[in-house]
């Protein structure tokens, strides 16, 4: 796996526009941006409504994948070119995503919707429709995805990674500034784990840092090449971006993304904190 | 809004003397460290739930870029961030 395997720069994502067997889909945290224009031709996925269950906090199990890509008229060998806004973040989770579902070809533009706009490159308000496809979506990937239990009993032994800012490390703020101050019940974050937050690894226009500068950002917060990684932010969006830099552009081995975040740790009965 | 007992930091940016819409907004810790990014409404404004303390807000748009300091206390914090 390479840069070239998993990222496109924005040049190359305007020339290859409405390109057969390439399907672009915008993923947001905002999910009206879409409507306010996007890439010619690409479709939307609402992360809030589309990859998450219902009814419990879980994603949306394989039977709904399959429905939910056969809907948006992609097919098992198309490649799926993903970007969105929030520097990409919810885009790495969908790229995470795809990929836990065992999508082949996935890709991200690098800079994702952000340097799209600062570029001045044309976006389209145009409705797309593409025809309904049979999606078969593998068993889910486990080996990429961090549950509760294994965070504790991770705790001294992994690579921890806290991608949060680090106000919201030091439980200073409980969410990411642009967002009310909610959710987990306590602030702080899981012993032993190193703060490397998600926007070292980004350039102020959303595109990713190279190679050389990624794996020099890790080795110097102490990486420890010879241990699994698991990853976390608030509710794992963040983390995928970080997990996408570790996994898919620095290639290293056994990383996971812990999606429950600190969400799910900040609320638990009996598990330690460190602030 | 009832804002409780929350710090918010809010705002427009401006530039040539009209609100700049759709311009990135992040807000950067005391040790330049980023903390959050919106996009402005289409009347240039922003909004950051924070915690007292020092912040920096800098903007980012295809026009230029802009930043500012502030204080941040509990309750409403207003500013303005131009972009010459």
């Amino acid at each position: 796996m390479s840069r070239n395997d998993v990222l496109v720069t924005a040049d190359w994502a305007e020339e290859n526009l409405g390109t057969p067997g390439l399907v672009f889909v915008e993923v947001d945290e905002d999910t009206s941006a879409y409507d306010g224009g996007h890439l010619e031709g690409a479709v939307k996925l609402d992360w809030k409504k589309d990859l998450q269950d219902p009814l419990r906090r879980d994603f949306v199990d394989k039977a709904g994948f399959e429905a939910l890509l056969s809907s948006r008229g992609i097919a098992n060998d198309d490649t799926v070119i993903l970007y969105g806004g929030n520097n990409n973040w919810f885009a790495a989770y969908a790229y995470w995503y795809f990929k836990l579902y065992g999508h082949e070809n996935v890709k991200l533009i690098d800079g994702g919707r952000k340097k799209w706009e600062l570029d001045g490159r044309p976006l389209s308000k145009d409705p797309v429709e593409r025809p309904a496809t049979q999606y078969q979506a593998k068993e889910p990937d486990l080996s990429i995805r961090a549950f509760r239990d294994e965070v504790v009993a991770s705790i001294g032994s992994k690579n921890l990674i806290d991608v949060r800012s680090p106000d919201e490390f030091s439980g200073k703020i409980l969410a990411p500034a642009h967002l009310p101050q909610e959710q987990a019940q306590k602030g702080g974050h899981v012993p032993t784990a190193k703060n490397i937050p998600w926007s070292k690894a980004a350039n102020e226009d959303g595109t990713f840092k190279t190679d050389e500068q990624l794996a020099e950002l890790y080795a110097e917060q102490g990486y420890d090449e010879s241990k699994a990684t698991i990853a976390y932010c608030r509710i794992g969006e963040r983390s995928s971006h970080t997990w996408f830099v570790l996994r898919e552009l620095l290639g290293k081995s056994d990383v996971k993304n812990y999606d429950g975040s600190w969400v799910e740790y900040g609320s638990l009965v009996g598990v330690p904190i460190e602030k | 809004m009832d804002i409780g007992d929350q710090t918010v930091i809010q705002g427009q940016v401006w530039h040539d003397g009209a609100p700049v819409a759709g311009a990135y907004v992040r807000l950067l810790d005391s040790t330049d460290e980023f903390t959050a990014e919106v996009v402005t409404s289409p009347e240039g404004e922003f909004r950051f739930f924070a915690a007292p303390g020092k912040w920096k807000v800098r903007s980012l748009a295809p026009i230029g870029k802009g930043e500012r300091l502030l204080d941040a206390d509990v309750g409403l914090n207003e500013t303005t961030i131009v972009i010459d």
